[in-house]
């Protein structure tokens, strides 16, 4: 699961977290390829967010080494850090919106930190990506508050994708959305990950999402990973937790 | 190929050919709104314009977008303009920029004399509302008031004392400490000033007037409302934006019950006891000054108090407390619940909540002082 694989753009190595006395993570090994859409799955409380958190650098880590583009994010310099940090954009499960700011100054905001474009420039990338995630663009000038669910997960993606990063962390991108909806969401990260040549780290609860978005699933379990591979694999896998969760009822509605 | 991106220009017969290479990508933005600025001067110039972009090394929505608006700028002057030699990766890209409505950019109103008195004019208006909104918490807590009179099992005492505790046990130390330092100051000036006339004594007079009837009760609920009005709108706002003020409402409860009632009986309770413990500690702050700087030694200065001060000041002081205490819990209530749903907002109520608090504080206690002088208090 660890194995060397040509060119991970994520690089995870017995990375252990802890909280007080409790253990989350222990000594995890994760790959995440160049281009590919991993679904992250495991069962609720078990750390998909913590170490989505600890990769990006929201949660110390008590040991191991992470590298993401082949850089090693602790001994890289705070220059090198903010150049790593421009190349990923990340979506987080309430979206994380900037409540004082309208959807266009929300997308714009990290534009406008990095690059030095045109007002007119701004607007018209502003409008482009909320058609990429499917919103009209009279949605720009509406204020996080006065958005749907649905909306305020686009509108976080957008705002992930504005400066078009090359990595693309998705925590849970799709609950709370109609499955309509959320199928919609998973073409477009699809979509957008053929077009843009993304790498998608995604966390997930769906087993849509797995079947339709994802190339690779790796599973997290006590503290490690405990299966990586397709969903094939993850479907002949004979570990308790994977057993039930690909072949629940659940699973079963799916597949039908 | 990775490098720079370029727009050459090549002729082919009557038409022309833009020949984009290299990196188009959001790094590069600045340097190919340029290029693309330029490019779109050419608009008119040749019958047909090919926008040849095989050479691209990395297209992105920036570089896919620019392409496009070259395009559609070349074709609206007349050009017949397309779009050559896409990869089969990048053409989805494309095709989704393609889609995208550019509208007429929303101006903003100028600034007119007529949009300042404009906003005058609703500031005012609006001031009104405060007041009725004011005047609505009141009843409001008052029914609730009343309600848990008649039914005292729904008071909620753990609610109570657990503010209790918040503004006034905790808020003790700096209350004493602030207003022992107060009480030194008038001490000290009025020494410095009364000795001139020979009337060193007569400030223990004006300590325990002022201390008793005006500043102590003042100067507290100042504090108080810059220290727990302004915690009460952050809690309440907060407890709204989250929609927790809406679960407490679709599970029967009453927020009014549940949550201000509590902590305005909590105010009311507090301020009078943190007046009182001011009032001595002010006084107490005061007369250690004239008797280290002034030399009025503390039998004297107890002597001198109690000729000074009757029953009265002591009285007014009290009274004025609780007022006080739900001017500022009803103005902090009513600003935490107008918070909407962003962070600047909590930040405008709970300023607003402390700013209006200690003005009515102030407008409260000119008010009682024209009572009490009329009724000879």
């Amino acid at each position: 699961m660890a194995g060397g694989s040509p060119d991970p753009i994520i690089r995870v190595r017995d990375i252990s977290v802890q909280f007080g006395t409790t253990k989350v993570l222990d000594g995890l090994n994760l790959d995440v390829r160049r281009g590919e859409i991993l679904g992250f799955v495991g069962p609720s409380g078990a750390g998909k967010s913590v170490l989505t958190r600890t990769i990006i650098g929201l949660i110390p880590k008590v040991g191991g080494r992470i590298e993401v583009f082949g850089i090693d994010l602790d001994a890289a310099d705070a220059a090198t850090r903010r150049g790593v940090e421009r190349r990923w954009g990340v979506l987080f499960q309430q979206g994380a919106l900037f409540s004082s700011l309208s959807v266009r100054q929300n997308i714009q905001f990290p534009v406008r930190e990095y690059l030095d474009v045109s007002e007119r420039l701004l607007d018209e990338i502003t409008i482009a990506k909320l058609g990429m995630v499917g919103l009209q663009p009279e949605v720009a000038d509406r204020f996080p508050s006065e958005l749907s669910g649905g909306m305020i997960k686009r509108v976080a993606l957008a705002r992930a994708l504005a400066l078009d990063p090359e990595l693309v962390f998705l925590d849970e991108p799709t609950s709370g959305l109609d499955p309509i909806g959320a199928g919609d969401f998973d073409e477009l990260v699809r979509t957008l990950q053929r077009t843009l040549g993304l790498t998608v780290f995604m966390v997930t609860h769906d087993l849509d999402s797995l079947y339709t978005a994802c190339d690779r699933i790796a599973v997290l379990g006590s503290g490690k990973i405990i299966a990586a591979g397709t969903i094939e694999d993850m479907k002949a896998s004979q570990h308790p937790w994977l057993r039930q969760y690909f072949h629940g009822k659940r699973a079963r509605a799916v597949v039908v | 190929m990775d490098g720079d991106p370029t727009l050459e220009r090549i002729a082919q017969g009557n038409g022309l050919a833009l020949c984009a290479a290299g990196s188009w990508t959001a790094r590069f933005a600045g340097d190919l709104e340029q290029l693309v600025g330029d490019a779109e001067k050419l608009q008119g110039s040749r019958p047909n314009i090919f926008i040849d972009v095989s050479n691209v090394s990395k297209l992105d929505t920036f570089g896919a977008w620019l392409i496009e608006r070259l395009r559609r700028n070349l074709a609206q002057g007349g050009v017949e303009a397309k779009i050559a030699g896409l990869s089969a990766n990048y053409s989805s890209l494309v095709d989704e920029v393609r889609r995208v409505k550019t509208g007429p950019e929303a101006e903003a109103p100028p600034a007119t004399i007529a949009g300042f008195l404009d906003r005058v004019g609703r500031s005012v208006y609006g001031l009104g509302e405060t007041l009725i909104a004011l005047i609505g918490m009141l009843g409001a807590v008052l029914a609730a008031g009343g309600r848990v009179m008649l039914h005292p099992s729904g008071f909620r005492v753990t609610s109570t004392v657990h503010h209790l505790e918040q503004v006034c046990w905790r808020a003790v130390p700096i209350v004493v400490l602030i207003t022992f330092l107060i009480g030194c100051i008038i001490s000290q000036q009025g020494i410095f000033h009364f000795r001139k006339f020979g009337a060193d004594v007569f400030v223990v007079d004006m300590l325990g007037v002022l201390v008793l009837r005006e500043i102590g009760v003042l100067l507290v609920a100042i504090m108080v409302a810059g220290r727990s009005g302004s915690a009460y709108t952050a809690e309440l706002g907060s407890m709204k934006m989250r929609e927790e003020i809406d679960a407490l409402r679709t599970m029967g409860f009453d927020p009014i019950e549940v949550l201000i009632l509590p902590r305005m009986l909590a105010l009311v309770i507090a301020l009078p006891i943190l007046a009182f413990l001011g009032a001595v500690s002010a006084l107490y702050g005061g007369g250690l000054v004239a008797w280290l700087y002034g030399g009025v030694d503390p039998e004297a200065f107890l002597l001198r108090l109690r000729d000074a001060i009757s029953i009265d000041h002591f009285t007014v002081g009290m009274i004025k407390a609780p007022v006080m205490a739900a001017v500022i819990g009803i103005v902090a209530c009513v600003e935490g619940l107008a918070v909407e749903g962003s962070a600047e907002s909590l930040g405008q109520h709970t300023t607003a909540s402390v700013v209006k608090g200690i003005f009515l504080v102030i407008v409260m206690d000119g008010v009682f002082a024209i009572f009490f002088a009329s009724i000879g208090m």
